[in-house]
């Protein structure tokens, strides 16, 4: 079954149309890629799944485990199982990282009936993940992305994927301003989760994250709509003739 | 922004049935006659079996306070208030007694608040045997409900380091000598017409004498709650910090909800001499009315500061989430050389709630030194001002002063007003002015509830991230209370 099916999802800002008839479905245990031109609407699919307000669903819909995604709070999405890895993650100036870590765990644990973490508890595992990450332990007392590199805010939140455990990671253009060793890193993570339970949306603008996380399909959407679905080798294709040759399909 | 917007609504209906220390204590009171003349000046001094002098200094006060009118210059809005109109006594019938004697109903009252009134037997080997998850700090409380103080924890063990800490009306009997020298002497009887009111009717507050070079072993802690209708609470706190001596010291403040204003007009005093330091942390949590501005403490407070001493210091913190009014300026007269003033402000007006409040930092000294953090938050219809006076004198060579004030709005019907006055007139003198408005934005919000937090952890989170350098100023004990009201004070104004 899908895990995540989209059917025909249209929606709008300020009246302007943006997503316009989207339809894509990712099994569970699969990694998808979405790749398309700025612009393209990439960022408003992810933000319209997300729940982020201001976008207007005005067709289609959106199931997760056949449930209405679109009827539910952005905190009801993330506690079944939804995650999105900002494409500009937000600064929340004040706000220690631990903190805010430890609280968003909580709150996903306690919809999942585990018990909360008290801090020591929490500090081994941020600092077991962070390693893996190659994350300097003081990014946990900072504020939350706050004077972070962009390179570090990535990480911070492929961190927060790897704490969370989602079962269906949205990633907006994780890779973007990342150097090739960043980029590994950034795909070991996404690797370490891969799972029978576990599917991914990977959005990208370039094929280079997906020589290291092996996409199971590669749609392109164009001008709010996919334009052509395929295996990994569509990605290839794209990077060597341009968007320009989908482009025109659209 | 639909996201504020909704945020806002959700605020408010947890605001309307929010203040979860709106109960009321059903005890037998005793009032004087209501109104406002002599003979109530005289009815209160009698209660308290209080000297000659005192008497005279309280009608000096209220004949004083006569010929003075109502403050208008501050931002806040109010009908008249009716002097004539409230009870400026009231007291359990059942009158302060040692802690095993205390009215159970009173007991239970502060259990309920989350006061410890009762001694802990903790400190393990010390005084019996604790539990480890008892082992912490304790806190010595002072609880005075409506016009007295009900009981004092710890004092014996206080007495042996030689710290007075008791109820005023109970300093009037056993220490004259030290009230009669600091009472009045930084708040003088005709400071400001809520001053003046309260010299003249105060019944009770807290006093603490800390002797040279001691270092006072736990928190003090003053706990006021306004229980009994239609009645005023005068409160007088006076803190001496003698030479080289150290104390912090917290209040605390709950009152019923009520559909009527109730007044509440304290004064607090402080002496800081050579060397000695107080920090003095508030959290007040007065009601601040209902969600259409109905009800609600005017809470119009004079407290200030004399750092006397060289080197001496004072800090004070406050978070103010409660009131439907805040008039209050907590200040520091920088009088000895090198002395210390500061001041970390967190203030909230939601719903229809309004806030003046700031500092005066008077530097008199050479190489004075004071700080000022301000951070106000307002959401619904809050008004929310900080007014701020540095002066410099002319003695005060190389004096400096750093000011920092930033307003968090919430939704647009709210407003933040800054207000700094500034007089230097000392050439060798440094201040330094920062100030910062900034809204919750909607992609905080989302971001948080994206990782699975609702709207008020949200918000809750935001705002305590942006009061953090306030927050951090308060004791332990007190932060994690203090960033739970926040957010719930501001659950529906996302904070
Ligand atoms: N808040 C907004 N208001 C108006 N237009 C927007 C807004 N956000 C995005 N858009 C427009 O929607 C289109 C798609 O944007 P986006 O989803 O960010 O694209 P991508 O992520 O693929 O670069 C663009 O034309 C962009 O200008
Ligand atoms: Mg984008």
């Amino acid at each position: 079954m899908g895990m995540l099916k989209i059917e025909n999802l249209s929606a709008e800002i300020d009246g302007k149309t943006i997503l316009n008839g989207i339809s894509l479905e990712v099994p569970a245990g699969e990694i998808h890629a979405v790749m398309g031109p700025n612009g393209s609407g990439k960022s408003t699919l992810s933000y319209v799944l997300a729940g982020r307000e201001g976008y207007e669903v005005t067709g289609g819909s959106a199931t997760f485990h056949g449930q209405d995604l679109l009827a539910l709070d952005p905190e009801e999405r993330a506690a079944a199982g939804l995650f999105l890895a900002f494409q500009y993650p937000v600064e929340l100036p004040g706000v220690g990282n631990a903190n805010f870590l430890r609280t968003a765990l909580n709150a996903i644990r306690k919809t999942r009936g585990e018990p909360e973490l008290d801090a020591m508890q929490f500090l081994k595992i941020a600092r077991e993940r962070m390693k893996a990450l190659s994350m300097p332990e003081d990014m946990l007392k900072r504020g939350v992305n706050v004077g972070f590199s962009g390179g570090e805010k990535k990480r911070n939140e492929v961190l927060q994927m790897a704490l969370l455990r989602p079962q269906l990671a949205i990633l907006d253009e994780t890779d973007s301003g990342l150097d090739i060793d960043a980029l590994k890193i950034v795909a070991d993570g996404v690797n370490a989760q891969r799972a029978p339970d576990f599917s991914a949306l990977i959005i990208t603008h370039y094929q280079r994250l997906l020589d290291y996380i092996i996409p199971d399909r590669v749609h392109v959407l164009v001008k709010g709509r996919i334009v052509k679905s395929g295996g990994p080798e569509l990605a290839h294709a794209l990077e060597k003739e341009g968007y320009a040759s989908v482009q025109e399909a659209a | 922004m639909p996201a504020v917007n909704e945020t806002i609504e959700a605020v408010q209906s947890v605001t309307d049935s929010g203040y979860k220390w709106g109960f009321e204590t059903d005890i037998e009171m005793e009032f004087a006659p209501k109104g406002l003349n002599e003979d109530i000046v005289r009815f209160i001094s009698k209660k308290k079996n209080e000297p000659e002098w005192l008497l005279e200094w309280r009608l000096r006060a209220f004949a004083l306070w006569q010929t003075m009118e109502e403050p208008r210059w501050s931002a806040v809005k109010y009908n008249p208030i009716d002097y004539q109109d409230a009870y400026y006594y009231a007291a359990p019938k059942q009158g302060p007694k040692s802690l095993e004697e205390v009215d159970p109903e009173l007991l239970r009252t502060y259990e309920k608040l989350g006061i410890p009134l009762r001694e802990q037997e903790v400190l393990a080997g010390v005084e019996g045997a604790g539990s480890a998850a008892d082992a912490r700090m304790p806190i010595a409380v002072d609880a005075v409900f409506d016009s007295v103080s009900v009981a004092t924890s710890y004092k014996a063990r206080l007495e042996k380091e030689g710290i007075i800490f008791c109820s005023i009306s109970e300093a009037v009997q056993t220490h004259p000598e030290l009230v009669r020298k600091y009472l009045g002497s930084v708040v003088p009887q005709g400071d400001n017409f809520f001053a003046a009111l309260n010299c003249a009717v105060f019944t009770d507050g807290s006093f603490v004498y800390v002797p040279k070079g001691v270092r006072c072993p736990m928190e003090l802690s003053t706990y006021f709650r306004i229980n009994a209708k239609s009645t005023g609470q005068f409160e007088r706190t006076l803190i001496i910090a003698d030479e080289g001596s150290t104390v912090s010291y917290l209040e605390g403040c709950t009152a019923p909800m009520r559909d009527e204003n109730q007044l509440h007009a304290a004064v607090v005093e402080l002496v800081a001499l050579d060397d000695a330091s107080i920090k003095y942390s508030t959290v007040q949590n007065w009601y601040p009315g209902d969600a259409n501005g109905k009800g609600g403490i005017y809470n119009f407070v004079t407290k200030r500061a004399a750092c006397r001493g060289k080197r001496s210091k004072v800090s004070w913190t406050q978070v103010e989430t409660g009131s439907a009014i805040t008039w209050k300026y907590p200040s520091c007269i920088l009088q000895g050389d090198d002395s210390v003033g500061e001041f970390y402000s967190v203030a909230i007006a939601n719903n229809w709630q309004q806030a003046d409040t700031g500092t005066k930092m008077i530097h008199l000294g050479a190489r004075t030194k004071s700080t000022i953090v301000s951070k106000g938050i307002s959401a619904g219809q809050g008004q929310n001002t900080y007014r701020g006076l540095v002066r410099i004198g002319p003695r005060a060579s190389g004096a400096r002063n750093f000011t920092q004030c930033d307003s968090l709005l919430i939704g647009d019907k709210c407003g933040a007003h800054t207000v700094p006055y500034i007089e230097n007139r000392c050439l060798t003198a440094k201040v330094e002015h920062e100030a910062t408005t900034s809204r919750i934005a909607e992609d905080q919000l989302f971001y948080c509830r994206q990782r699975g937090l609702s709207q008020e952890e949200a918000v809750g989170m935001i705002v305590n991230g942006f009061c953090r350098e306030v927050l951090k100023e308060l004791p332990m004990e007190f932060a994690v209370e203090a960033q739970k009201l926040l957010q719930i004070s501001l659950e529906g104004s996302v904070g």
